[in-house]
């Protein structure tokens, strides 16, 4: 089991308050992300929820027992660190077997367990190398391995992936989401790309300045944002945000468009404006157009786009999927 | 090194820095010579450098007149004595300081050096009024005591400099992993540390070896190290340089010899964390 509640759980840091006051409640064997720009507050909570760091207030409970003020080690958590902080004078045996160790388990028993998160990693061969013999791929599989190991009621990543190179990040990427299906554990996974976040999380939760903005699985997230800053935090490229008039006769403060939501059109539609930049991707190509009135506004166009810089080109918004905000940034609805 | 240097200049500055090094070590080399030398000898002038008749009857006097061993032994036990117990004190106080540093930790770091500041000599009084009453004169237990006290401070900087280069992240998964307290400071940050640790243990037998001013004052037969055996032979009833050179090579052989096989060490222990 691994049910984790939070419960107005707070932290200041001297008289900084960085997280004032957080709810939350993850199921066993959710994949939560806490996605959020740096300094959020995301790792904060993380490290929380971990025992690293001592709350000012609140409770945190971990299968019905509040750990708040139960150390790290006896929390049943695992964690895995954005610097894998693997132990450089341990062979990958024996990082990965310390937990283990540390619990005092039979010899036969840790051997066993430890052939057995290697299998599971394709770490077999390396199990007598020194952490510096590796690639940063292996450094993170063994800092996995370390974790699954002691097979705990969660499992705590720190930006797990932020050191590795775009296309190995792509690989552990589905690794850990195989390892979570094959597990079936509590992960909570802490990042600051909400590329992640999207491909990763059963639900996200989106921080900004300490405080939980939304919850919600991907697609809540994408299709109805609560907030100004959801809205312009999930999606890739970033949401277009438009001011005065246009939001102004649909009752709005500003109204939100995305990129793929907008129909380009080289001789007719809503919007007219001329493309100051294109970015081809090959399978779509990104428009940067200056809207006049409107002001910067990036649209998506599928495959290749036919005009270039300089060019007129009208954008049709697709009306079903505009988001309006407030003056105080949350969604209006209905 | 991305541009080469003029040879003349290179040589100029390689002639330079041998030049300062020779200097740096003459007074020792200068001493291990006189103490081949006959005391007449040893202040004629001009001065002989190589070509004298060399003998090794300095030597053979001293032995005979003191006993080497009990001396240099008291200087191993309290060398060594001293320098063990300040690593037990010093590795604990840097972890704290390193690594869970709290708002006034620089200001107690620099006030525990500024205890280095003081002359020995405004304390002197005071310590030996407490020897005597103590009855801690001339015991190897006092004389360890104050060594230790004394070069504490350098003891936890060193390590402190060293453990503030160890990722934190490192203990935290320890700590993870279910590691106590006790577990993450021996089997996590002492392996990691070793270089550290060796070369400030390294640095500090060095120091408490030499060290002079306490040995001599609180010291007399039975706890005396090698600094009262030195002292022994610049008596007032004359100068015997060639013997006292002697006794001065006997006293610091056993520490030149560890210092040069240790000198790596030594140098990398000292200018560790002075890069990056």
């Amino acid at each position: 089991m691994g049910t984790i509640a939070l419960k107005n759980v707070q932290k200041k840091f001297g008289d900084v308050d960085v997280i004032p006051g957080v709810d939350l409640a993850i199921n066993n064997g959710e994949f939560v992300v806490f996605v959020g720009p740096s300094g959020c507050g995301k790792s904060t909570l993380l490290r929380l929820i971990a025992g690293l760091e001592d709350t000012t207030g609140g409770e945190i409970v971990i299968d019905g027992v509040d750990v708040a003020n139960v150390p790290p080690a006896r929390r049943g958590l695992s964690m895995v660190f954005q610097s894998y902080a693997l132990y450089p004078h341990m062979s990958v045996r024996n990082n990965i077997a310390f937990g283990l160790k540390m619990a005092g388990q039979p010899k036969e028993i840790i051997d066993q367990k430890v052939a057995k998160a290697a299998a599971t990693l394709n770490l077999t061969d390396y199990l007598e190398r020194k952490p510096r013999a590796l690639s940063g791929g292996q450094r993170q599989r063994v800092a996995i391995g370390r974790a699954i190991v002691r097979e705990p009621k969660a499992f705590l990543f720190d930006e797990p992936l932020s050191n590795l190179d775009a296309a190995l990040r792509v690989q552990m990427r589905i690794e850990i989401m195989q390892l979570h299906s094959a597990l079936g554990a509590t992960m909570i996974y802490v990042t600051h790309d909400q590329v992640e976040a999207m491909t990763m999380a059963d639900r996200i939760v989106v921080l900004n300045k300490g405080r939980i903005e939304q919850v919600g699985t991907p697609l809540e997230l994408y299709n109805r944002p609560d907030t100004l800053f959801v809205a312009g935090f999930i999606g890739s490229p970033r949401m277009n945000f438009l001011q005065g008039d246009v939001a102004r006769v649909l009752g709005a403060q500003t109204v939100g468009v995305r990129p793929e939501h907008l129909a380009l059109s080289t001789t007719s539609g809503q919007w007219p404006g001329k493309i100051l930049l294109a970015e081809h991707l090959g399978s779509d190509t990104f428009l940067h157009v200056d809207g006049g009135a409107l002001g910067r506004i990036t649209a998506r166009a599928p495959g290749e786009f036919p005009q270039g810089p300089g060019s007129p080109v009208w954008m049709t918004p697709d009306s079903s999927r505009l988001h309006r905000f407030d003056s105080e940034g949350r969604a209006l609805r209905g | 090194m991305a541009r080469r240097q003029p040879m003349q200049r290179r040589v100029i500055t390689t002639a330079f820095a041998w030049g300062i090094g020779f200097a740096i070590f003459f007074p020792i080399l200068w001493t291990i010579l006189t103490s081949f030398k006959t005391e007449l000898e040893a202040f004629s002038t001009p001065p002989k450098f190589l070509f004298f008749d060399w003998t090794t009857e300095n030597y053979g006097i001293v032995n005979e007149r003191s006993d080497y061993f009990r001396f240099a032994m008291n200087s191993v036990i309290l060398a060594l004595g001293s320098t063990v117990i300040a690593l037990l004190f010093a590795i604990p106080a840097a972890w704290a300081m390193a690594f869970a540093p709290a708002k006034r930790t620089k200001d107690l770091l620099l006030w525990m050096l500024s205890t280095k500041m003081m002359p020995p000599v405004g304390a002197l009084i005071p310590i030996y009024i407490i020897f005597r009453n103590t009855n801690l004169l001339d015991s190897r237990a006092g004389l360890v005591g104050v060594l230790f006290l004394l070069n504490l401070p350098i003891v936890v900087w060193m390590l402190y400099t060293y453990f503030k280069e160890i990722p934190g992240e490192i203990l935290e998964a320890a700590r993870m992993d279910g590691a106590s307290l006790w577990k993450e400071l021996v089997f996590v940050l002492a392996p990691m540390a070793i270089p550290g640790i060796a070369s400030t243990l390294l640095l500090n037998v060095i120091l408490a070896w030499n060290e002079a001013f306490w040995t001599l004052n609180l010291t007399t037969s039975d706890a005396a190290p090698l600094t009262v055996f030195i002292a022994s032979y610049s008596s007032p009833e004359g100068l015997f340089w060639a013997k006292l050179s002697a006794a001065s090579t006997m006293a610091i052989a056993p520490i030149l010899i560890l210092g040069w096989f240790a000198q790596r060490q030594l140098v990398r222990g000292l200018t560790f964390g002075a890069v990056k």
